[in-house]
């Protein structure tokens, strides 16, 4: 066993109001600079849909991820040959309009414009040549199913739905849509690293969050066409990729990362875990059906001696192994079995982690939709709502049990505090749903603070980093003294 | 021989092959070291995906065997030499060379009107690029004229141009064999000169920092700040 820590994350999908708050706050620090401003390296996307870029999903588009030859596992179409032979054209390397070609407006015109009959008007223009555009699309086009006939019928998830339900999901009595957010799911084992040929691409021992060099990255793009989450941004103006760096320098003081801090819905949670490292290859290389429950026995207990004496052999600070006890991440995905990995089946063992949609509820009867009359309580989670299998091809790898399980423990927890608050449930029927969901009464209390009246202590519990010691392992702080005051930065820049 | 043309050679034979190397390994190092930023393909597919294939293979592919081949009488004259006293193989090898050549010469003006025509990559397109995109289309042209009226040039480039330029490198120049060749090989060999001098300041940077260490790794990449000893990989 080689105990070893994740920064690791969950969005709760049910609370997700799509403001895009998230986004901006990413923007504003990190992605405002020439040649990032097409990048969003947290992105919201309505489902169904085809989200950004276009069609990311579909791999027999973008050939990224890992997948199984013979039993072997292998980086789809960024092997080490394929990498060397594609280095002068990477034919799997999307293209900015698969993306879209970032505008302003000329606001200017608004003030200088000279005298005349008509208002001025600011016209669009290209971020990247400053012309005259059109625009054709943006980072968020088809926000809440805007446009869904060229979209979200496009949306490759629905392969997995057969053309009754796919109909039904379009009906517009139906019609239903969520919102996902998606950041870097910092993999345990990331695509993108694997496929850097410059090694530039690296997981930080300590917290495993996933970073570019800058310095050492070459701008091969390997990591663009890899990563099959398209969380790896190519920067057209230096010439190097660019990620989300799960904001570490915030990190490192103990603050939660932006996108998380802004989060309106509170749907996100961040904590770390334990992990065993030397399982990673054999999680990774297991048949489709068993990833999900594979990549959960890779998380350890943080309560249990061996792994305690595991992480102290490995210089694992006690106060890290507390955190992780506290961890909302372990309670979601461990404990709880709730939170599931957006598309287990590219074989990256992501470790951001979703709670699937309950809502929307869709109203398909013509009384009220949510009377369960039935002697399955359960009901509608099968009839009123997203086709199960369209949330398994997400977040099941194409099996609905995990989701149906994630979704009828929400049900029961939701009734179970109905019962107790409201008084319109009588409890021995929120006490069955508990037993039929596979969850007690102090289980679903859990749920429910974690859920709903969680601190901001409850929701991110960043452990001390000990960054500053970890320093002074590289660099002798006195080297500094009496020669550093006021220095120079050199920015980043295209060629010499 | 005129007094004119031994300054003429010696500037160009013997004092800008000198000049040439000490900027590519001045420059190119001092870059490395103080901006090692800077070191990159400055790839431009992501702004033009279609006509970056038909450019930039062919080039690479072209400039590659044509290199590879120019290296190779560099530095294993004697074998390049009895490769060619075949005919068949010289045969093989002459057109071979040109081929590649062409294919160079195609992508590289590829590239060129992709530069000048698409808007998106002419905002990236910085003098020095052009300057060397000019240096190397001079180099290629010259390079299949020469090819074409001074054929053969598989065997007597081991025999003329190798051993003049292992005279450089031995810092004992010796022009002799040089100083009589035809004008258009001169300036073959003085372009590329100018290359070298000019390479470090330029994108082909590149080139230095090919992936290497990665054919050889495990796929995974973890970096540590310490790592306790007991610990693994
Ligand atoms: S800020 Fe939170 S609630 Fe708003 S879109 Fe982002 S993840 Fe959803």
């Amino acid at each position: 066993m080689d105990v070893r820590v994740q920064m690791s994350m969950v969005f709760h999908l049910d609370k997700c109001i799509g403001c895009h708050t998230c986004s901006l706050a990413c923007k504003n620090i990190w992605t405002d600079r020439k040649g990032t401003e097409y990048m969003w390296w947290n992105n919201v996307e309505t489902k169904p849909g085809t989200g950004y870029p276009t069609g990311w999903e579909d791999q027999e588009k973008y050939h990224g991820g890992w997948e199984l030859k013979d039993g072997k596992l292998g980086l789809r179409s960024t092997s080490k040959t394929q990498t060397v032979f594609n280095i002068f054209h990477n034919p799997n390397q999307p293209s900015m309009d698969d993306y879209y070609e970032p505008w302003t407006y000329d606001y200017q015109n608004l003030f200088n414009a000279p005298e005349g009959s008509d208002q001025p008007t600011a016209v669009p223009l290209s971020m990247v040549t400053g012309d005259l555009i059109q625009i054709k699309a943006g980072p968020n086009w088809d926000d809440d199913m805007g446009g869904s006939p060229v979209y979200a019928e496009s949306d490759p998830n629905l392969a997995a739905l057969n053309p009754d339900q796919k109909a039904q999901m379009f009906a517009i009595e139906r019609l239903m849509f969520f919102y996902l957010p998606r950041i870097c799911n910092h993999c345990l084992n990331p695509s993108c690293v694997a496929s850097c040929p410059s090694g530039a691409l690296h997981k930080r021992g300590e917290d495993g969050i996933v970073l570019v060099d800058q310095k050492r990255c070459r701008g091969w793009r390997a990591c663009i066409a890899a990563c099959p989450y398209k969380k790896m941004y190519y920067n057209w103006q230096t010439g190097k990729s660019e990620k989300c760096v799960l904001c570490y320098p915030r990190l490192e003081t103990g603050q939660a990362p932006a996108c998380f801090h802004s989060c309106v819905g509170r749907i996100r949670y961040l904590g770390v875990i334990l992990y065993d490292a030397d399982r990673i290859h054999e999680v990774a290389s297991l048949p489709e059906d068993q990833l999900i429950e594979g990549q959960r026995s890779l998380i350890l207990d943080p309560r249990d001696p061996v792994v305690i004496a595991g992480a102290r052999q490995n210089g694992i600070h006690d106060a890290v192994v507390e955190a992780a006890c506290k961890s909302p991440t372990y309670r979601f995905v461990k404990d709880w079995k709730m939170a599931l990995p957006l598309h287990a089946e590219f074989r990256t063992l992501p470790m951001l982690f979703y709670v699937p949609p309950m809502a929307p509820v869709m109203a398909h009867k013509s009384e009220t939709a949510l009377e369960n009359n039935s002697e399955d309580l359960f009901a509608d989670i099968e009839e009123a709502r997203a086709p199960i299998e369209y949330l398994a091809s997400m977040f099941g790898t194409k099996h609905t049990g995990k989701v149906r399980y994630a979704l009828r423990k929400q049900k029961a927890v939701r009734w179970y505090r109905r019962a107790i608050t409201v008084g319109d449930v009588d409890m021995p029927t929120a006490e069955r749903m508990l037993r039929e969901a596979d969850c007690t009464p102090a289980e679903a209390e859990a749920i429910y603070r974690l859920t709903s009246l969680c601190s901001f202590e409850e929701r991110f519990v960043i452990p001390p980093m000990h960054r500053e010691q970890a320093i002074e392992m590289l660099e002798d702080p006195l080297e500094h003294k009496q020669g550093v005051g006021f220095g120079f930065m050199d920015g980043p820049r295209r060629g010499l | 021989m005129s007094n004119l043309s031994t300054y003429f050679n010696a500037l160009f034979f013997i004092a800008l092959p000198y000049a040439a190397l000490v900027l590519f390994f001045l420059i190119g190092i001092r870059r490395y070291l103080r901006r090692g930023f800077t070191y990159s393909s400055l790839s431009s597919q992501f702004l033009e995906n279609k006509q970056h294939f038909w450019a930039l293979m062919p080039f690479h592919y072209g400039i590659i065997t044509v290199l590879t081949v120019h290296i190779a009488a560099f530095l294993i004259p004697r074998q390049v030499e009895w490769w060619g006293r075949v005919p068949a193989r010289l045969w093989f090898m002459e057109i071979g060379m040109l081929a590649a050549g062409l294919l160079t010469l195609a992508g590289l003006v590829a590239a060129m009107v992709r530069r000048k025509v698409n808007r998106k990559i002419a905002v990236v397109t910085s003098a020095a690029d052009w300057i060397i995109l000019v240096l190397l289309l001079l180099q290629i042209v010259s390079g299949l004229g020469v090819a074409i009226l001074h054929p053969w040039g598989s065997s007597w480039f081991s025999i003329a141009v190798t051993p003049y330029l292992w005279s450089i490198v031995k810092l004992d120049p010796n022009i002799a064999l040089v100083a009589v060749m035809p004008a258009l090989v001169k300036y073959h060999i003085i372009n590329a000169f100018l290359i070298i001098a000019f390479f470090p300041f330029t994108r082909l940077v590149h080139i230095l920092v090919m992936p290497n260490p990665y054919l050889w790794r495990r796929p995974q990449v973890v970096r540590w700040y310490r790592r306790p000893q007991a610990a693994r990989g």
